[in-house]
């Protein structure tokens, strides 16, 4: 006779999926008691699916659906999701929270537009232009946390070089030398940075700190000097979309990702580059390897000084692209310290996304939505007052932050500076 | 894991004995390091105000056009940036201190009115130090607990509110309540923006500098909501009511000097929190938990709690900070309301080495700077923003000595590594 074998699960493991199960199913009634209750039938939500004029895409008919069942039937959905996970627990928990929270804002959304039109195509395609930054950020982050050097200075780099894109195109009038200068700014503050964290072996959250205040400080200082009162300085334009030809046709998937400004492509572009760089390349598993264990590295040969500087001035273009969106992506102009707090969303997505491009990618879409998102409401009036609007990515940011850190690992040497005996 | 672990390199044994010389070789490392501990922070900032200076000339159009014809004559490029640097630094004294002229001839004649126009730069000078001290404070007192408050700003604009709604609210009350609970309520205000990014970090282990940073620009979105709804004053302006004359700090002086009693409170204050780190338990949980987590938590104490109290105290102090801006000098908060206090005192706290006595004396400098800027940018034209280029060299200077050493040709005395931070592992 043979015996079934049976896998042990830990306690704790079920009491943590069956808490899951219940977050699952408290969505879900949510989702039915802030949407669903009173609502009166009768109400479509026409769910646009295309873009604006100007746009080579095919046209696609636009999703109009019954607002009052549709959301029922995501509430009903969620619950009996969250009730499978308390009974049966799935191995990807992590999953079914995303499908369920995408029910959730989709029910949102067909509560905040009922009886009225909401371009769903337009906000996904704001939220990957929202997104660059973040991404931007994001991937300067990683590229030098992975090489073991904490980065929080990337907020200044990126105001640095966004003023630096917008004047020295103003001056030249050619966006490529903005995005030119963008990026060697960001290399030279990166620089700086480097030298200090490596050589000085500053504690490396002071230095970031230090050139955020430098930054915010000399590019106002910049700002009341020279460019309050010469308005052509600070004029610089802004890169127009360019449609991929043939991609951009594809509805839905084109006007999102192949009707963009060039500074998005390249983000796109460096998120790839950067994940085959740092996973199938041998200076790619160098860099890991410094950022775990440097003396390791060290005793292989590794000159683990040089990886790490060439890694944060590397991080550093990147964050000079970054910068380059606001200044000349998007606006046109310099506004005083116009990035928000972008640099630090870049971080957490960092974070979220377990310290790898595509997962920070990711994450940075995330963020990018709940921006858009935000912009969007307060085109539908929703009843929700502007300024906490304007606080969603910020809390969305704690939020991601207190579920993931402590579960996510940094490189084991972040932020440690190597001292070679 | 730790970023960096305070040393003490291990001083030179005492011969047997020879107790003079090795005792006096101990003592002379233990006063080399004192000595140093207080030369390079004043070092940092005169090479911060050096490089201020070339920041200033570099940027005036006429030592650059001066400058263009530098080998034609010199003397003139030279005396025209000198120029340059002695109307902005002798603008920067005179609206720090005031003019030493003004000042005599007002004694001289013995007019009340002008006596108060002369001696205005210094006592405004002080009371702009009196919310940076409370904010250097809150910074430091975090970094004694190996936590990095970025959010001093938040927590500020958080207490400014919770001091002036109490202010405002409470009509008919007398003075020895009103005032005493219009403080509380702004470091409770400020206390709970701290102890939200403590909690977070001790139990989850979110990295308090983003979340403070965060909890900044969420304070900054609530306090809009706040002050054009329902805290607004009746009438235009997006400003909260003035609170009652029950509520103000009272001022020593007469118009138009504003100095007030809230500068002997932050005084106290920082006595208070001296005490406190130094000659009671809780105090030294906190430093402990600050130099070395591992070691504190093997003997007992409890991380979590000590994090989420450090963090509440420092929220509180900075709460404080916009409570003493608000009851004694604004007496409303209007949009817009935080003028960079909180990055401020970062640069104060680090230059005062995290200890109260050196963050009072950094404080009343970055006030006396502050306060001279004002002027320095209505006299001279020079940005108020060349304080934060200053602030943020200071603390690159501070945090690598190794500069200030390099430059000036001071030798390497070990001392104990003041422990910032940590990275995101711990």
């Amino acid at each position: 006779m043979t015996t079934a074998t049976v896998t042990r699960v830990l306690p704790a493991e079920i009491r943590r999926s069956r808490i899951t199960g219940v977050v699952l199913l408290l969505i879900g009634l949510s989702i039915f008691l802030l949407f669903g209750l009173g609502l009166e039938g009768g109400l479509t939500t026409k769910f646009g699916l295309n873009p604006g004029v100007g746009s080579q895409a095919l046209r696609m008919p636009d999703l109009t659906v019954p607002t009052r069942a549709t959301i029922y039937l995501l509430s009903l959905v969620s619950i009996f999701l969250g009730a499978a996970q308390i009974v049966r627990g799935f191995k990807r928990a992590g999953l079914l929270i995303g499908l369920v929270a995408t029910f959730f804002v989709l029910a949102f959304l067909a509560w905040a537009a009922r009886g009225k039109s909401f371009n769903l195509l337009g906000i996904l395609s704001s939220s990957l232009v929202s997104a660059t930054p973040i991404a931007l950020a994001a991937l300067c982050g990683v590229i030098s946390e992975r090489a073991g050097v904490v980065n929080i200075g990337i907020e200044g780099m990126m105001l640095m070089a966004a003023q630096a894109a917008v004047v020295s195109a103003s001056l030249t009038g050619s966006l490529w030398v903005g995005l030119l200068a963008a990026i060697l700014t960001g290399m030279l503050l990166a620089a700086a940075h480097a030298v200090l964290a490596i050589r000085y072996k500053v504690d490396q959250i002071v230095s970031g700190v230090a050139i955020n205040i430098f930054a915010t400080g000399t590019t106002s200082y910049i700002l009341s000097r020279f460019l309050r009162d010469a308005a052509s300085l600070n004029n610089s334009g802004v890169f127009r979309p360019i449609s991929i030809p043939l991609l951009s046709k594809i509805p839905i998937i084109g006007p999102i990702f192949f009707e963009n400004s060039i500074i998005v492509y390249l983000m796109m572009l460096v998120v790839a580059v950067l994940h085959v760089v740092l996973y199938y390349t041998p200076w790619g598993l160098r860099t890991r390897a410094v950022g775990e264990h440097p003396k390791a590295a060290d005793t292989l040969g590794v000159n683990v000084f040089k990886v790490r500087y060439i890694n944060v001035i590397a991080g550093g273009a990147i964050a000079g692209l970054g910068g380059a969106y606001f200044g000349i992506g998007s606006v046109g102009r310099f506004d005083e310290v116009m990035t928000a707090g972008k640099g630090f969303i870049g971080l957490a997505a960092m974070i979220f996304g377990k310290w790898n491009p595509i997962g920070a990618f990711l994450a940075s879409l995330l963020f990018g939505f709940a921006d858009s998102l935000q912009v969007k409401l307060q085109i539908l009036r929703v009843p929700i007052p502007s300024e906490f609007l304007l606080m969603a990515p910020y809390i969305v940011t704690m939020i991601v932050l207190a579920g993931v850190v402590g579960r996510a690992a940094a490189p084991a040497a972040d932020g440690v500076p190597y001292e070679k005996n | 894991m730790d970023n960096t672990q305070p040393t003490v390199s291990p001083t030179p044994a005492p011969k047997a004995g020879s107790t003079k010389d090795g005792g006096s070789r101990q003592q002379a490392a233990r006063q080399g390091a004192i000595l140093q501990g207080i030369l390079i922070p004043l070092l940092a900032v005169l090479t911060g105000l050096i490089i201020g200076a070339l920041v200033i000339i570099i940027t005036d159009p006429k030592v650059v056009a001066a400058f263009g014809t530098f080998f034609q004559a010199p003397g003139a490029a030279l005396s025209a940036a000198w120029k340059s640097i002695a109307t902005a630094y002798g603008a920067l004294f005179r609206g720090s201190f005031g003019s030493p002229t003004q000042i005599v001839n007002a004694l001289a004649s013995g007019d009340s009115v002008a006596v108060r126009q002369a001696f205005w730069p210094i006592t405004e000078s002080l009371t702009t130090s009196t919310p940076y001290i409370l904010a250097g404070l809150a910074v430091g007192l975090g970094f004694k607990a190996g936590l990095f408050n970025i959010g001093a700003e938040g927590q500020f604009l958080a207490g400014s509110l919770g001091a002036a709604f109490v202010g405002y609210s409470l009509v008919g009350w007398p003075l020895y309540l009103h005032l005493p609970l219009a403080i509380l309520g702004g470091f409770a205000a400020g206390a709970i923006w701290g102890a939200i990014p403590g909690w977070l970090k001790a139990k989850t282990g979110g990295h308090e500098v983003v979340n403070t940073i965060m909890m900044n620009w969420i304070a900054f979105r609530l306090s809009d909501w706040l002050i054009n709804g329902p805290m607004k004053a009746p009438g235009f302006r997006p400003v909260t009511p003035h609170i009652q004359a029950s509520a103000e700090l009272p001022r020593l002086f007469g118009d138009p000097i504003r100095f007030n009693v809230g500068f002997f409170l932050a005084l106290i204050v920082a006595g208070v929190v001296f005490w406190l780190l130094f000659k009671t338990t809780i105090g030294f949980q906190i430093r402990a938990v600050g130099a070395n987590p591992d070691a504190a938590r093997y003997s007992g104490m409890s991380i979590t709690r000590t994090v989420v109290l450090a963090m509440t105290l420092s929220g509180g102090l900075a709460g404080l900070a916009g409570a003493s801006q608000v009851l004694g000098v604004d007496y409303w908060v209007g949009q817009g309301f935080s003028a960079g206090y909180g990055f401020d005192a970062i640069a104060i706290a680090l230059v005062g080495r995290s200890h109260p006595f050196g963050i009072v004396l950094a404080a009343l400098l970055f006030g006396f700077l502050r306060s001279g800027a004002t002027q320095m940018q209505s006299l001279a034209g020079i940005p108020i923003d060349i304080i934060s280029i200053i602030q943020g060299l200071v603390i690159i200077f501070v945090a690598a000595p190794d500069i200030i050493r390099g430059l000036y040709r001071l030798r390497q005395v070990a001392g104990e590594k003041v422990v910032l931070t940590r990275g995101w592992g711990s």
